[in-house]
């Protein structure tokens, strides 16, 4: 049964990990407003509904196989608690923060109509300091963290967000950025 | 019965969504923003919507990133 429940544990954490990397990519992608590929503004933020849903069903799959594995040594205030742990309390701590800012970004997401615009931003935008909290919990407290495949498919998350970050950076990151800046300046299209 | 769009120019940043939604009677100004298809479209501020819009109005209501629609249905043409 440890066995069982170890192996869904590592398995949804690394299926979390692929999600949560999809879901920032995408939330980056609708934030600029731009069609994108072939995916409309409508298909990107379903997408990026759905994805986010998904990874929180993963991580709870991924929280509840490991209170089931003895070994794991887990308790349940673990889950809402971080740094109580008995085994590696740091790195097991580092996800326990980024999956209470997970369920606050996804809640606070759905709800987002009844909130205001800026306590749902606020909240939205620790979504850049969870996402590098959860790697570094995989990395640190992962039993495959030294496995090749999983330094490759952390790697090239971190690329991919790296680069999609960089791009939200840039000055023409939004769509219409170019004319828009031309009216700020007054200039009449 | 019609339904009209009320946008929320304090809120709305122009990211489109709705104007894919509602591409019959929407279209982009320059600058990426809504505005109505059609030259009578507009009534005090909000667009008016052909009657066979309403779900997509809805869904446009639900899914807009900045929250700044409503939908009113009003009894004049
Ligand atoms: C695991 C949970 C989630 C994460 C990590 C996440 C992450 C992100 C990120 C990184 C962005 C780009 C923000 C920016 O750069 O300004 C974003 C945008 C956004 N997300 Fe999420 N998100 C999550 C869940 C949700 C949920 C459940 C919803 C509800 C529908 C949602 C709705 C939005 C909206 C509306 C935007 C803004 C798009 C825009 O302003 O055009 N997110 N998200
Ligand atoms: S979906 Fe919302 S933010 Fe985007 S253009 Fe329409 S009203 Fe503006």
């Amino acid at each position: 049964m440890d066995e069982l429940m170890w192996s869904v544990a590592r398995t949804s954490g690394m299926i979390s990990l692929l999600l949560l990397t999809g879901t920032l990519l995408v939330g980056i992608m609708a934030r600029s407003g731009r069609a994108f590929g072939g995916l409309s503004r409508y298909t990107q933020s379903l997408l990026h509904r759905s994805f986010s849903l998904l990874c929180v069903i993963f991580v709870m799959l991924h929280v509840l196989s490991l209170l089931a594995d003895s070994y794991a040594k887990m308790q349940i205030i673990d889950i809402f608690v971080p740094f109580l742990g008995d085994y590696r309390p740091f790195w097991q701590g580092l996800g326990t923060v980024s999956f209470l800012l997970m369920i606050a970004i996804a809640l606070t997401g759905l709800l987002r109509r009844h909130l205001g615009q800026r306590v749902f931003r606020g909240i939205h935008l620790t979504a850049y300091l969870m996402w590098p909290i959860a790697v570094a919990h995989g990395l640190g407290t992962g039993t495959d963290a030294g496995t090749l495949w999983y330094r490759i498919v952390t790697v090239i998350s971190i690329g991919l967000v790296l680069a999609a970050a960089i791009w939200r950076l840039t000055a023409n990151y939004l769509d219409h950025s170019a004319t828009r800046r031309l009216a700020r300046e007054g200039v009449k299209l | 019965m019609s339904a009209e769009l009320e946008i929320d120019w304090t809120r709305c940043q122009g990211r489109g969504l709705c104007i894919e939604l509602l591409a019959a009677d929407l279209t982009s100004d320059p600058w990426g923003y809504p505005s109505a298809r059609r030259a009578d479209g507009h009534q005090s501020g909000t667009v008016i919507l052909a009657e066979d819009q309403r779900e997509a109005a809805n869904e446009a209501v639900k899914m807009c990133p900045l929250s700044a629609l409503k939908l009113r249905t009003s009894a004049h043409q």
